[in-house]
């Protein structure tokens, strides 16, 4: 019942929406389908926020090392929670202005949108933006051009690098645009190698992706792959 | 409190005295003002004029009114408003320049222009949560681990919201329930009979927070089960068709590619190069193709295409490299252009702070 049910699921669902595909009556099953999953994934995430509650909960109540963070987490949340399903500070919609639920809770000015743009997209962008520090760290002390392919990745990063700056425009500004050599100016050949070499290796890479998704989901419909049920097979 | 930790409370608190000194020089720094615009709507009953277009179950009807929200100094509300007429007014705040905001104070004619502290506020909120995510390059401390809490915290509940208002409000409640939705929340809203395979996922996702319960949890596996099934058909289907077939479908092209002048004749210098081009595409994607081909032993002429892909693969991950290192260059500048023109009033790249800024030396 516990494994069974679930794999009757997987591949009724599977079976179907491949078939429907092929039948023009029923392709719309597909995007049904699609909002379908939208909606649980909707639902995952207050699945989301009640474990995130029942982690930190139970962190603060056994005193856990960092307890007092676990406080500002529940304070945030909350907080966002409430200005954003009570529509705090949302002015209404000019069309149905009787209807104070209906205005737009991200639009500029709202509680919830002034959460979003000065505490959610500063944090987020300026985590992602402490990845170059991290990456030219990295990149530093792990590349080595001690053979051929490691020179041509560094050569092409680096030729990637200054084409996309004014100091590689620079450099080769001697060339004439339109001469018979302007393809070898930086911002030039930074061009050429993302239109041909990054196009023939992504692409290769693209056909190979979709083979192995083509052939993991068969496996899954088909009952062969059951690890996302857990427990080995 | 060990010394490390000193050294980054006296670097914030160093820096919390430049920016004291900063907000008294000049101008001052970080300040947000608005344009307060009051908005007063009024309900009227106007006239249909031509009412052929307007179903009626007397079709010899040939004045009709219907009701609609206008605003209160428009045209329409002097023509049909009442003293009866119902009204609704809010506020509604226009981002003004500091340029702006200077210029109208110096005047005297403020016409609604005021400094907005919620706003200003949030930019020094956001100003403290970038520095203090960037006192992690120096090395893991209390400032960073607030902001850190506050990210888990607000994305959480964010994600929620947006859930619950973009997708549960209007595709699972609009659906079975949508005379309710459309009366509260989305008045735009088709209200026909209810939709009852949206039970579907309503089923589903009840089953899915079983999780959170210390018994039955298994049931989630259902909810699972579904989304597995879902993707993974969805996804097959998809990545054949937009991936696989379109991209052999892409590079199985005429390696001899024809480009013409502007008088029709064919443009030799740029056929070759487009012929080569082309080659060069189709010879690289074989070329990977055969190196991730592992049912043959890498040997001989084989591995010497391998080889040859691998070199494709080596400029290709070089090209990624490098442009997400330009990538977050990019985010980083962002960044700074925050913390230096709209924080600290240091930089003006867009010229908001022109006018306020000759003020300033004239005062």
């Amino acid at each position: 019942m516990k494994r069974t049910v679930p794999l009757i699921i997987t591949a009724t669902v599977g079976v179907v929406l491949i078939v429907s595909n092929f039948i023009p009556a029923f392709r719309a099953w597909g995007e049904e389908a699609t909002t379908f999953f939208s909606i649980i994934a909707a639902i995952a995430f207050v699945l989301g926020g009640g474990s995130l509650l029942k982690v930190h909960l139970r962190k603060i109540s056994d005193r856990n090392a960092g307890w007092g963070y676990s406080i500002v987490v529940l304070g945030t949340f909350f907080a966002t929670l409430a200005v954003g399903l009570l529509k705090i500070g949302v002015t209404p919609n000019p069309a149905f202005p009787d209807m104070p639920w209906a205005g737009d809770v991200q639009a500029r000015g709202t509680a919830f949108w002034w959460a979003y743009e000065y505490t959610f997209k500063p944090l987020t962008s300026t985590m992602f933006a402490m990845l170059a520090f991290y990456i030219a760290s990295a990149a530093f002390r792990a590349f080595r051009a001690k053979n051929l392919e490691a020179m041509l990745l560094l050569g092409t990063a680096f030729i990637i690098l200054l084409g996309r700056t004014f100091a590689g425009y620079w450099l080769t500004s001697w060339i004439p645009i339109d001469g018979p050599f302007s393809g070898l100016r930086i911002e030039e050949l930074s061009v050429y190698i993302m239109q041909v070499f990054n196009t023939a290796g992504n692409r290769a890479i693209i056909i190979g992706i979709a083979l192995g998704i083509a052939s993991t989901s068969l496996k899954i419909l088909m009952g062969l792959d059951r690890s996302y049920l857990g427990g080995g097979n | 409190m060990n010394r490390q930790n000193v050294g980054v409370i006296v670097v914030f608190l160093i820096l919390g005295v430049l920016v004291a000194a900063r907000a008294f020089v000049g101008d001052g720094m970080g300040r947000v003002y608005t344009r307060l615009d009051p908005v007063e709507m009024v309900r009227i009953d106007r006239p249909v004029l031509d009412a052929t277009l307007v179903e009626t179950e007397t079709e010899t009807q040939t004045q009709t009114t219907e009701s609609v929200w206008v605003r209160s100094d428009s045209d329409q509300a002097r023509d049909f408003a009442t003293a009866s007429s119902q009204t609704v007014a809010w506020n509604r705040s226009e981002p003004v320049t500091p340029a702006e905001a200077f210029a109208a104070f110096e005047s005297g004619e403020t016409a609604g222009i005021r400094l907005d502290w919620p706003r200003t506020i949030g930019l020094w909120v956001a100003a403290f949560f970038t520095l203090a995510i960037f006192s992690f390059l120096y090395k893991d401390n209390p400032f960073y681990k607030v902001a850190e809490s506050v990210v888990v915290g607000v994305s959480a509940a964010y994600w929620m919201v947006v859930g619950f208002w973009d997708m549960i409000v209007p595709n699972l409640l609009g659906n079975l329930a949508p005379g309710f939705v459309q009366a509260t929340f989305l008045p735009g809203l088709d209200a026909a009979s209810p939709q009852w395979a949206y039970l579907i996922p309503a089923t589903f996702g009840v089953l899915l927070l079983t999780r959170l319960l210390p018994k039955g949890q298994w049931l989630s596996l259902w909810t699972l089960a579904f989304i597995v099934g879902t993707t993974a058909a969805l996804r097959m289907v998809a990545y054949i068709e937009g991936d696989f077939l379109s991209q052999i479908n892409a590079t199985v092209q005429p390696v001899y590619q024809v480009v013409t002048d502007a008088d029709g004749g064919v443009d030799g210098y740029a056929t070759f190069w487009a012929s080569l081009r082309q080659l060069t595409l189709l010879i690289g994607v074989l070329a990977c193709l055969t190196y991730f081909f592992f049912s043959v032993e890498h040997k001989g002429a084989v591995g010497g295409v391998a080889r040859l892909g691998i070199w494709f693969l080596m400029i290709t991950f070089g090209a990624a490299f490098g442009f997400t290192v330009m990538g977050r260059i990019a985010l980083l500048a962002a960044r700074f252009e925050f913390l230096f023109d709209d924080w600290l009033w240091l930089i003006d790249p867009t010229n908001q702070r022109v006018v306020a800024s000759a003020v300033g030396l004239l005062g």
